[in-house]
Protein backbone atom coordinates (compact mmCIF):
# COMPACT_ATOMS: atom_id res chain seq x y z
CA UNK A 1 0.00 0.00 0.00
CA UNK A 2 2.33 3.11 1.26
CA UNK A 3 1.39 6.79 1.50
CA UNK A 4 3.10 9.53 -0.54
CA UNK A 5 2.69 13.04 0.19
CA UNK A 6 4.30 16.26 -1.12
CA UNK A 7 3.91 20.05 -1.23
CA UNK A 8 5.41 22.77 -3.01
CA UNK A 9 5.37 26.66 -1.87
CA UNK A 10 4.68 28.90 -4.37
CA UNK A 11 4.26 31.90 -2.37
CA UNK A 12 7.25 32.59 0.20
CA UNK A 13 4.64 33.47 3.13
CA UNK A 14 3.86 29.93 3.82
CA UNK A 15 7.31 29.04 4.39
CA UNK A 16 7.60 28.88 8.08
CA UNK A 17 4.34 26.37 7.90
CA UNK A 18 5.80 24.12 5.60
CA UNK A 19 6.96 21.03 8.44
CA UNK A 20 3.85 21.86 10.46
CA UNK A 21 1.61 21.37 7.64
CA UNK A 22 3.59 18.49 5.47
CA UNK A 23 3.91 17.02 9.25
CA UNK A 24 -0.14 16.74 9.33
CA UNK A 25 -0.03 15.38 5.67
CA UNK A 26 2.15 12.39 6.46
CA UNK A 27 0.59 11.74 9.70
CA UNK A 28 -2.92 11.47 7.77
CA UNK A 29 -1.07 8.66 5.97
CA UNK A 30 -0.50 6.39 8.56
CA UNK A 31 -3.44 4.29 7.39
CA UNK A 32 -1.58 3.62 4.59
CA UNK A 33 1.60 2.87 5.95
CA UNK A 34 1.74 2.53 9.73
CA UNK A 35 5.55 0.83 9.89
CA UNK A 36 8.05 3.62 8.78
CA UNK A 37 7.97 7.18 7.56
CA UNK A 38 10.63 9.29 5.87
CA UNK A 39 10.75 13.18 4.11
CA UNK A 40 12.75 15.44 2.72
CA UNK A 41 12.51 19.24 3.33
CA UNK A 42 14.21 21.80 0.99
CA UNK A 43 15.33 24.01 3.84
CA UNK A 44 17.89 26.77 4.36
CA UNK A 45 20.67 27.06 2.02
CA UNK A 46 24.37 26.23 2.57
CA UNK A 47 27.54 27.76 1.81
CA UNK A 48 29.07 24.48 1.31
CA UNK A 49 26.70 20.82 1.42
CA UNK A 50 24.38 19.46 3.90
CA UNK A 51 25.56 15.39 4.69
CA UNK A 52 22.15 14.24 6.63
CA UNK A 53 23.98 11.20 8.86
CA UNK A 54 21.82 8.79 10.53
CA UNK A 55 23.34 6.29 13.25
CA UNK A 56 22.14 3.86 15.57
CA UNK A 57 22.19 6.75 18.38
CA UNK A 58 23.26 10.51 18.70
CA UNK A 59 26.02 9.73 21.19
CA UNK A 60 27.61 7.29 17.77
CA UNK A 61 26.85 10.36 15.72
CA UNK A 62 28.66 13.05 17.61
CA UNK A 63 31.52 10.44 18.12
CA UNK A 64 32.22 10.27 14.17
CA UNK A 65 31.71 13.96 13.79
CA UNK A 66 34.09 14.54 16.76
CA UNK A 67 36.56 12.45 14.66
CA UNK A 68 35.73 13.96 11.40
CA UNK A 69 36.13 17.38 13.13
CA UNK A 70 39.35 16.39 14.23
CA UNK A 71 40.44 14.92 11.16
CA UNK A 72 39.82 18.24 9.52
CA UNK A 73 40.99 20.41 12.15
CA UNK A 74 38.08 22.30 12.21
CA UNK A 75 34.37 22.66 13.06
CA UNK A 76 31.38 21.83 10.93
CA UNK A 77 27.95 23.61 11.83
CA UNK A 78 25.66 20.68 12.65
CA UNK A 79 21.86 20.05 14.01
CA UNK A 80 21.39 17.16 15.76
CA UNK A 81 17.99 15.35 15.57
CA UNK A 82 17.46 11.79 17.57
CA UNK A 83 18.86 9.51 15.31
CA UNK A 84 20.24 11.90 12.65
CA UNK A 85 22.81 14.86 12.33
CA UNK A 86 22.95 17.26 9.45
CA UNK A 87 26.51 18.75 9.24
CA UNK A 88 27.55 21.42 6.61
CA UNK A 89 30.77 20.89 4.87
CA UNK A 90 32.52 22.14 2.30
CA UNK A 91 31.44 20.52 -0.99
CA UNK A 92 35.24 19.17 -1.93
CA UNK A 93 35.51 17.26 0.94
CA UNK A 94 32.46 15.73 0.98
CA UNK A 95 34.13 12.30 -0.90
CA UNK A 96 36.85 12.41 1.91
CA UNK A 97 34.23 12.62 4.37
CA UNK A 98 32.26 9.68 2.91
CA UNK A 99 34.99 7.48 2.44
CA UNK A 100 36.50 8.60 6.32
CA UNK A 101 32.79 7.24 7.50
CA UNK A 102 32.80 3.95 5.39
CA UNK A 103 35.79 2.92 6.70
CA UNK A 104 35.89 4.26 10.43
CA UNK A 105 32.31 4.67 10.97
CA UNK A 106 30.32 1.60 9.64
CA UNK A 107 27.37 2.23 11.97
CA UNK A 108 26.87 5.56 10.28
CA UNK A 109 25.11 6.12 6.67
CA UNK A 110 24.70 9.19 4.38
CA UNK A 111 21.22 10.03 3.54
CA UNK A 112 21.57 12.46 1.56
CA UNK A 113 23.55 15.55 0.57
CA UNK A 114 22.37 18.74 -1.17
CA UNK A 115 22.65 22.51 -0.86
CA UNK A 116 19.16 22.94 0.47
CA UNK A 117 17.99 19.16 1.16
CA UNK A 118 17.53 16.94 4.05
CA UNK A 119 16.25 13.95 4.47
CA UNK A 120 15.44 11.60 7.66
CA UNK A 121 13.60 8.39 7.94
CA UNK A 122 13.05 6.28 10.67
CA UNK A 123 10.80 2.67 11.62
CA UNK A 124 8.10 3.41 13.53
CA UNK A 125 4.57 5.52 13.41
CA UNK A 126 4.64 8.38 10.80
CA UNK A 127 3.69 10.57 13.86
CA UNK A 128 6.23 9.34 15.99
CA UNK A 129 8.87 9.91 13.00
CA UNK A 130 7.76 13.11 12.65
CA UNK A 131 7.33 14.22 16.03
CA UNK A 132 11.47 12.47 17.06
CA UNK A 133 12.34 15.21 14.07
CA UNK A 134 10.54 17.75 15.15
CA UNK A 135 9.50 17.85 11.78
CA UNK A 136 6.30 20.57 12.34
CA UNK A 137 9.26 23.23 13.64
CA UNK A 138 11.09 22.92 9.99
CA UNK A 139 10.79 25.65 7.42
CA UNK A 140 11.42 25.46 3.69
CA UNK A 141 10.44 25.54 0.10
CA UNK A 142 9.16 22.15 -0.74
CA UNK A 143 9.25 18.42 0.84
CA UNK A 144 8.01 15.30 -0.29
CA UNK A 145 7.38 12.23 2.78
CA UNK A 146 6.52 8.50 3.05
CA UNK A 147 4.55 6.23 5.27
CA UNK A 148 5.57 2.84 4.10
CA UNK A 149 3.28 -0.66 4.39
CA UNK A 150 5.90 -3.01 3.57
CA UNK A 151 5.22 -5.99 1.38
CA UNK A 152 8.82 -6.58 -0.75
CA UNK A 153 11.32 -6.76 1.89
CA UNK A 154 12.08 -6.13 5.70
CA UNK A 155 10.66 -3.30 8.04
CA UNK A 156 13.90 -0.98 8.24
CA UNK A 157 15.17 1.80 8.05
CA UNK A 158 17.12 1.37 4.83
CA UNK A 159 13.87 0.31 2.93
CA UNK A 160 11.91 3.62 4.51
CA UNK A 161 11.62 6.39 1.62
CA UNK A 162 13.09 8.90 0.54
CA UNK A 163 15.68 7.84 -1.43
CA UNK A 164 18.71 10.11 -2.34
CA UNK A 165 20.86 9.47 -5.59
CA UNK A 166 22.16 12.30 -6.54
CA UNK A 167 22.66 16.56 -4.61
CA UNK A 168 19.46 17.59 -3.71
CA UNK A 169 17.65 15.05 -5.64
CA UNK A 170 15.06 12.76 -3.64
CA UNK A 171 11.94 10.23 -4.30
CA UNK A 172 9.49 8.97 -3.08
CA UNK A 173 7.26 6.02 -4.53
CA UNK A 174 4.03 4.37 -4.04
CA UNK A 175 3.85 0.83 -5.99
CA UNK A 176 6.73 -1.91 -7.00
CA UNK A 177 8.80 -2.22 -10.31
CA UNK A 178 9.42 -5.43 -11.84
CA UNK A 179 12.73 -4.48 -13.96
CA UNK A 180 14.66 -3.06 -11.28
CA UNK A 181 17.56 -5.67 -10.72
CA UNK A 182 18.14 -5.38 -14.56
CA UNK A 183 17.84 -1.70 -14.22
CA UNK A 184 20.42 -1.36 -11.48
CA UNK A 185 22.77 -3.66 -13.60
CA UNK A 186 22.38 -0.90 -16.49
CA UNK A 187 22.88 2.13 -13.95
CA UNK A 188 26.26 0.65 -12.01
CA UNK A 189 27.84 0.21 -15.69
CA UNK A 190 27.33 4.02 -15.76
CA UNK A 191 29.12 4.68 -12.62
CA UNK A 192 25.66 4.74 -10.07
CA UNK A 193 26.19 3.02 -6.62
CA UNK A 194 23.43 1.84 -4.53
CA UNK A 195 23.15 1.42 -0.81
CA UNK A 196 20.31 -1.19 -1.18
CA UNK A 197 18.55 -3.98 -3.18
CA UNK A 198 15.06 -1.73 -3.14
CA UNK A 199 13.48 -0.98 -6.19
CA UNK A 200 12.74 2.44 -5.75
CA UNK A 201 16.17 2.91 -5.07
CA UNK A 202 16.57 2.15 -8.83
CA UNK A 203 14.10 4.80 -9.87
CA UNK A 204 15.86 7.65 -7.94
CA UNK A 205 19.18 6.43 -9.80
CA UNK A 206 17.95 6.30 -13.01
CA UNK A 207 16.51 9.77 -12.60
CA UNK A 208 19.87 10.96 -11.21
CA UNK A 209 21.70 9.77 -14.43
CA UNK A 210 19.08 11.15 -16.69
CA UNK A 211 19.41 14.43 -14.98
CA UNK A 212 23.72 13.86 -15.19
CA UNK A 213 23.48 13.11 -18.74
CA UNK A 214 21.61 16.71 -19.10
CA UNK A 215 17.81 15.58 -18.92
CA UNK A 216 15.98 18.29 -17.15
CA UNK A 217 13.47 16.79 -14.46
CA UNK A 218 10.95 16.59 -16.55
CA UNK A 219 12.29 15.22 -19.51
CA UNK A 220 14.14 12.41 -17.44
CA UNK A 221 10.20 11.38 -16.07
CA UNK A 222 8.86 11.43 -19.28
CA UNK A 223 11.55 8.61 -20.39
CA UNK A 224 10.92 6.71 -17.11
CA UNK A 225 7.42 5.61 -18.56
CA UNK A 226 8.91 3.38 -21.27
CA UNK A 227 12.38 2.52 -19.42
CA UNK A 228 10.85 1.38 -16.08
CA UNK A 229 8.38 -1.38 -15.87
CA UNK A 230 5.96 -1.82 -13.34
CA UNK A 231 3.13 0.35 -10.91
CA UNK A 232 4.01 3.51 -9.92
CA UNK A 233 3.51 6.45 -8.45
CA UNK A 234 6.13 9.11 -8.10
CA UNK A 235 6.83 12.10 -6.48
CA UNK A 236 10.12 14.10 -6.92
CA UNK A 237 12.05 16.31 -5.53
CA UNK A 238 15.04 18.63 -6.90
CA UNK A 239 16.88 21.62 -5.45
CA UNK A 240 14.68 23.80 -7.09
CA UNK A 241 11.98 21.84 -8.79
CA UNK A 242 8.85 19.21 -7.55
CA UNK A 243 7.31 16.54 -10.32
CA UNK A 244 4.76 13.83 -9.98
CA UNK A 245 4.25 10.43 -12.86
CA UNK A 246 1.79 7.63 -12.69
CA UNK A 247 2.49 4.71 -14.50
CA UNK A 248 0.48 4.31 -17.33
CA UNK A 249 -1.96 1.83 -15.98
CA UNK A 250 -2.35 4.51 -13.13
CA UNK A 251 -2.69 1.36 -9.98
CA UNK A 252 -1.60 3.31 -7.70
CA UNK A 253 -3.83 6.51 -6.34
CA UNK A 254 -3.34 10.07 -6.74
CA UNK A 255 -4.90 13.57 -6.19
CA UNK A 256 -3.31 16.71 -6.32
CA UNK A 257 -4.84 20.43 -5.48
CA UNK A 258 -2.72 23.65 -6.58
CA UNK A 259 -3.72 26.70 -5.70
CA UNK A 260 -1.70 30.49 -6.25
CA UNK A 261 -0.03 29.56 -3.25
CA UNK A 262 1.40 25.81 -3.22
CA UNK A 263 0.96 22.90 -5.24
CA UNK A 264 0.23 19.58 -3.03
CA UNK A 265 0.20 16.31 -3.83
CA UNK A 266 -1.22 13.25 -1.65
CA UNK A 267 -2.28 9.80 -1.96
CA UNK A 268 -5.70 10.36 -1.03
CA UNK A 269 -7.83 13.55 -0.88
CA UNK A 270 -7.29 13.30 3.03
CA UNK A 271 -3.97 13.90 3.18
CA UNK A 272 -4.91 17.47 1.75
CA UNK A 273 -7.63 18.57 3.53
CA UNK A 274 -5.18 20.37 6.70
CA UNK A 275 -3.96 22.89 3.99
CA UNK A 276 -4.87 26.71 3.81
CA UNK A 277 -7.47 27.53 1.39
CA UNK A 278 -8.00 23.74 0.06
CA UNK A 279 -11.98 24.20 0.00
CA UNK A 280 -10.69 27.39 -3.18
CA UNK A 281 -8.10 25.40 -4.32
CA UNK A 282 -8.07 22.96 -7.83
CA UNK A 283 -8.09 19.69 -6.50
CA UNK A 284 -7.31 16.88 -9.97
CA UNK A 285 -6.65 13.72 -10.21
CA UNK A 286 -3.26 13.31 -12.50
CA UNK A 287 -3.61 11.67 -15.17
CA UNK A 288 -1.94 8.50 -16.47
CA UNK A 289 1.97 8.55 -17.87
CA UNK A 290 1.73 12.31 -17.58
CA UNK A 291 4.52 14.06 -15.95
CA UNK A 292 3.32 17.61 -13.96
CA UNK A 293 6.06 19.53 -13.05
CA UNK A 294 7.01 22.76 -11.62
CA UNK A 295 9.76 24.84 -11.13
CA UNK A 296 10.97 27.67 -8.66
CA UNK A 297 12.21 30.91 -10.15
CA UNK B 1 -33.86 18.19 8.03
CA UNK B 2 -31.09 16.31 9.84
CA UNK B 3 -27.47 17.95 9.47
CA UNK B 4 -24.51 15.98 10.53
CA UNK B 5 -21.05 17.38 10.17
CA UNK B 6 -18.43 15.06 10.11
CA UNK B 7 -15.70 17.46 11.49
CA UNK B 8 -17.13 16.58 14.83
CA UNK B 9 -19.00 13.46 14.85
CA UNK B 10 -17.91 9.64 13.42
CA UNK B 11 -18.60 8.96 10.47
CA UNK B 12 -19.88 5.41 11.74
CA UNK B 13 -22.62 7.09 13.47
CA UNK B 14 -23.56 8.77 10.34
CA UNK B 15 -23.46 5.32 8.23
CA UNK B 16 -25.52 3.67 11.42
CA UNK B 17 -28.10 6.12 11.73
CA UNK B 18 -28.60 6.48 8.19
CA UNK B 19 -28.78 2.47 7.56
CA UNK B 20 -31.42 1.96 10.16
CA UNK B 21 -33.89 4.44 8.37
CA UNK B 22 -37.03 2.80 8.04
CA UNK B 23 -38.46 2.87 4.37
CA UNK B 24 -41.53 5.46 5.58
CA UNK B 25 -38.97 7.24 7.71
CA UNK B 26 -39.94 10.96 8.03
CA UNK B 27 -36.65 12.01 8.29
CA UNK B 28 -35.70 12.40 4.04
CA UNK B 29 -33.52 15.13 3.14
CA UNK B 30 -30.06 14.77 5.04
CA UNK B 31 -27.19 17.01 4.78
CA UNK B 32 -23.74 16.09 5.95
CA UNK B 33 -21.08 18.51 5.78
CA UNK B 34 -17.23 18.35 6.39
CA UNK B 35 -16.20 15.30 4.53
CA UNK B 36 -12.58 15.91 4.35
CA UNK B 37 -12.16 13.30 1.93
CA UNK B 38 -13.06 10.13 4.46
CA UNK B 39 -13.83 6.93 3.19
CA UNK B 40 -17.46 5.18 2.58
CA UNK B 41 -19.66 7.90 3.30
CA UNK B 42 -23.12 7.13 3.14
CA UNK B 43 -22.35 3.28 2.09
CA UNK B 44 -24.96 0.44 1.85
CA UNK B 45 -28.14 3.11 2.38
CA UNK B 46 -31.59 1.18 2.10
CA UNK B 47 -33.97 3.98 2.33
CA UNK B 48 -35.98 6.62 -0.17
CA UNK B 49 -34.05 9.30 1.26
CA UNK B 50 -31.96 11.97 -0.02
CA UNK B 51 -28.28 12.64 1.57
CA UNK B 52 -26.37 15.75 0.72
CA UNK B 53 -22.79 15.86 1.23
CA UNK B 54 -20.76 19.37 1.26
CA UNK B 55 -17.15 18.63 -0.11
CA UNK B 56 -14.76 15.81 -1.19
CA UNK B 57 -15.53 12.34 -0.08
CA UNK B 58 -12.55 9.25 -0.46
CA UNK B 59 -13.07 5.94 -1.53
CA UNK B 60 -16.67 4.15 -2.17
CA UNK B 61 -19.29 7.10 -1.43
CA UNK B 62 -22.52 5.90 -1.57
CA UNK B 63 -21.26 2.13 -2.33
CA UNK B 64 -24.39 -0.33 -2.50
CA UNK B 65 -26.95 2.02 -2.70
CA UNK B 66 -30.39 0.91 -2.58
CA UNK B 67 -33.29 3.81 -3.06
CA UNK B 68 -31.32 6.15 -1.93
CA UNK B 69 -30.50 9.94 -3.22
CA UNK B 70 -27.00 11.39 -2.94
CA UNK B 71 -25.46 14.50 -4.18
CA UNK B 72 -21.89 15.41 -3.77
CA UNK B 73 -21.31 18.60 -4.38
CA UNK B 74 -17.53 18.08 -4.65
CA UNK B 75 -14.88 15.51 -5.93
CA UNK B 76 -15.26 11.59 -5.26
CA UNK B 77 -12.43 9.07 -4.72
CA UNK B 78 -12.11 5.89 -6.16
CA UNK B 79 -15.46 3.47 -6.92
CA UNK B 80 -18.03 5.95 -6.05
CA UNK B 81 -21.79 4.47 -6.15
CA UNK B 82 -19.61 0.84 -6.58
CA UNK B 83 -22.16 -1.95 -6.37
CA UNK B 84 -25.11 0.64 -6.92
CA UNK B 85 -28.79 -1.53 -6.57
CA UNK B 86 -31.20 1.07 -7.14
CA UNK B 87 -31.55 5.04 -6.19
CA UNK B 88 -29.60 8.47 -7.99
CA UNK B 89 -25.83 9.30 -7.10
CA UNK B 90 -24.59 12.78 -8.23
CA UNK B 91 -21.13 13.71 -8.34
CA UNK B 92 -20.77 17.78 -9.06
CA UNK B 93 -17.44 17.82 -9.57
CA UNK B 94 -14.90 14.50 -10.90
CA UNK B 95 -14.85 11.01 -10.00
CA UNK B 96 -11.94 8.98 -9.93
CA UNK B 97 -11.25 5.81 -10.80
CA UNK B 98 -14.12 2.97 -11.14
CA UNK B 99 -17.11 5.01 -10.87
CA UNK B 100 -20.13 2.80 -10.83
CA UNK B 101 -18.37 -0.80 -10.63
CA UNK B 102 -20.30 -3.77 -10.63
CA UNK B 103 -23.31 -1.44 -10.24
CA UNK B 104 -26.54 -3.57 -11.10
CA UNK B 105 -29.00 -0.49 -11.00
CA UNK B 106 -29.88 3.21 -10.47
CA UNK B 107 -28.37 6.14 -12.15
CA UNK B 108 -25.09 7.63 -11.66
CA UNK B 109 -24.28 11.06 -12.92
CA UNK B 110 -21.08 12.67 -12.66
CA UNK B 111 -20.84 16.50 -14.33
CA UNK B 112 -16.83 16.46 -14.23
CA UNK B 113 -14.59 14.28 -15.52
CA UNK B 114 -14.70 10.38 -14.43
CA UNK B 115 -11.24 8.29 -13.81
CA UNK B 116 -9.88 4.64 -15.41
CA UNK B 117 -12.18 1.74 -15.13
CA UNK B 118 -15.18 4.16 -15.29
CA UNK B 119 -18.38 1.08 -14.78
CA UNK B 120 -16.59 -1.53 -15.08
CA UNK B 121 -18.40 -4.78 -14.79
CA UNK B 122 -21.31 -2.26 -14.71
CA UNK B 123 -24.35 -4.43 -14.67
CA UNK B 124 -27.04 -2.80 -15.34
CA UNK B 125 -26.63 0.82 -14.00
CA UNK B 126 -27.06 3.54 -16.23
CA UNK B 127 -24.28 6.14 -16.22
CA UNK B 128 -24.05 9.64 -17.39
CA UNK B 129 -20.30 11.53 -17.77
CA UNK B 130 -20.46 15.03 -18.47
CA UNK B 131 -16.80 15.38 -19.30
CA UNK B 132 -14.68 13.02 -20.16
CA UNK B 133 -13.86 9.28 -18.63
CA UNK B 134 -10.34 7.36 -18.63
CA UNK B 135 -8.75 4.48 -19.83
CA UNK B 136 -10.65 0.76 -19.83
CA UNK B 137 -13.70 1.55 -18.96
CA UNK B 138 -16.24 -0.39 -18.86
CA UNK B 139 -14.23 -3.13 -19.32
CA UNK B 140 -16.35 -6.38 -18.93
CA UNK B 141 -19.48 -4.79 -18.65
CA UNK B 142 -22.50 -6.79 -18.73
CA UNK B 143 -25.73 -4.53 -18.81
CA UNK B 144 -27.12 -1.45 -18.85
CA UNK B 145 -25.75 2.21 -20.38
CA UNK B 146 -22.85 4.50 -20.08
CA UNK B 147 -22.91 7.93 -21.95
CA UNK B 148 -19.84 10.14 -22.15
CA UNK B 149 -20.27 13.56 -23.19
CA UNK B 150 -16.44 14.08 -23.68
CA UNK B 151 -13.92 11.88 -24.54
CA UNK B 152 -12.66 7.81 -23.84
CA UNK B 153 -10.08 6.89 -22.64
CA UNK B 154 -7.69 3.79 -24.68
CA UNK B 155 -9.19 -0.13 -24.57
CA UNK B 156 -13.15 1.41 -24.03
CA UNK B 157 -15.15 -1.34 -23.67
CA UNK B 158 -12.82 -4.37 -23.43
CA UNK B 159 -14.32 -7.77 -23.03
CA UNK B 160 -17.34 -6.61 -23.04
CA UNK B 161 -20.89 -8.29 -22.93
CA UNK B 162 -24.08 -6.67 -23.24
CA UNK B 163 -23.73 -3.24 -22.03
CA UNK B 164 -24.48 0.40 -24.47
CA UNK B 165 -21.85 2.60 -24.57
CA UNK B 166 -22.69 6.41 -26.26
CA UNK B 167 -19.63 8.63 -26.58
CA UNK B 168 -20.01 11.59 -28.32
CA UNK B 169 -16.42 12.91 -28.61
CA UNK B 170 -13.71 11.09 -29.43
CA UNK B 171 -12.83 7.48 -28.46
CA UNK B 172 -8.95 6.88 -28.25
CA UNK B 173 -9.12 3.04 -28.66
CA UNK B 174 -11.76 0.72 -28.62
CA UNK B 175 -10.91 -2.89 -26.28
CA UNK B 176 -10.97 -6.36 -27.61
CA UNK B 177 -14.64 -7.53 -28.50
CA UNK B 178 -15.64 -3.99 -28.71
CA UNK B 179 -16.78 -2.18 -31.96
CA UNK B 180 -19.04 0.43 -33.65
CA UNK B 181 -22.64 -0.43 -33.79
CA UNK B 182 -25.55 1.31 -36.18
CA UNK B 183 -27.31 4.12 -34.13
CA UNK B 184 -30.59 3.44 -34.88
CA UNK B 185 -33.87 5.17 -33.73
CA UNK B 186 -34.42 2.77 -30.72
CA UNK B 187 -30.99 3.67 -29.19
CA UNK B 188 -31.77 7.66 -29.86
CA UNK B 189 -35.15 7.03 -27.71
CA UNK B 190 -33.45 5.37 -25.25
CA UNK B 191 -29.92 7.94 -25.20
CA UNK B 192 -32.51 10.47 -25.26
CA UNK B 193 -34.41 9.36 -22.08
CA UNK B 194 -30.51 8.45 -20.40
CA UNK B 195 -30.24 12.41 -20.94
CA UNK B 196 -33.26 13.13 -19.93
CA UNK B 197 -33.17 11.22 -16.41
CA UNK B 198 -29.59 13.10 -16.22
CA UNK B 199 -31.35 16.07 -16.57
CA UNK B 200 -29.76 16.96 -20.00
CA UNK B 201 -33.53 17.25 -21.56
CA UNK B 202 -33.14 19.29 -25.31
CA UNK B 203 -29.66 20.46 -24.23
CA UNK B 204 -27.86 17.35 -26.37
CA UNK B 205 -28.96 16.32 -29.35
CA UNK B 206 -28.65 12.24 -29.64
CA UNK B 207 -27.78 12.15 -32.93
CA UNK B 208 -24.26 13.41 -32.28
CA UNK B 209 -23.27 10.45 -30.23
CA UNK B 210 -21.66 7.10 -31.53
CA UNK B 211 -22.65 3.45 -30.41
CA UNK B 212 -20.21 1.21 -28.96
CA UNK B 213 -21.40 -2.70 -27.82
CA UNK B 214 -20.12 -5.83 -28.11
CA UNK B 215 -19.18 -7.80 -31.42
CA UNK B 216 -20.00 -10.86 -29.34
CA UNK B 217 -17.01 -13.05 -30.62
CA UNK B 218 -15.50 -13.75 -27.34
CA UNK B 219 -18.38 -14.90 -25.19
CA UNK B 220 -19.80 -17.25 -27.05
CA UNK B 221 -18.17 -20.84 -27.10
CA UNK B 222 -17.19 -21.94 -30.35
CA UNK B 223 -17.98 -25.50 -30.80
CA UNK B 224 -14.71 -25.60 -33.84
CA UNK B 225 -12.31 -25.13 -30.23
CA UNK B 226 -13.88 -28.10 -28.89
CA UNK B 227 -10.97 -29.78 -29.93
CA UNK B 228 -8.71 -27.32 -27.93
CA UNK B 229 -9.77 -28.41 -24.43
Amino acid sequence: MCGIVGLFLKNPKLEPQLGALLSNMLGTMTDRGPDSAGFAIYGSDSAGVKLTLRGPSQGVLSEAVEKLEGLFDRTFEKVARDTHTVISVPEEREDQIRTWLKANAPDVDVVSSGRRMEIYKEVGLPASVAARFDLAGMTGSHGIGHTRMATESAVTTNGAHPFSTGTDECLVHNGSLSNHNDMRRRLEREGLSFATKNDTEVAAGYLSWRMREGASLKEALESSLSDLDGFFTFVVGTETGFAVVRDPIACKPAVMAETDDYVAFGSEYRALVGLPGIDKARVFEPEPAKVYAWERH
Amino acid sequence: MPTFDLKHSPLRELNRTLYALRPDTNETHWTVTGPDGRHAIAAGLDAPISVEIEGNVGYYCAGMNKHASVLINGNAGVGVAENMMSGFVHVRGDASQAAGATAHGGMLVIDGNAGARCGISMKGVDILVKGSIGHMSAFMAQAGTLTVLGNAGEALGDSLYEARLYVRGSVKSLGSDCIEKEMRDEHREQLFAKLQAGGLAGEIDPSEFKRYGSARRLYHFNVDNAGAY
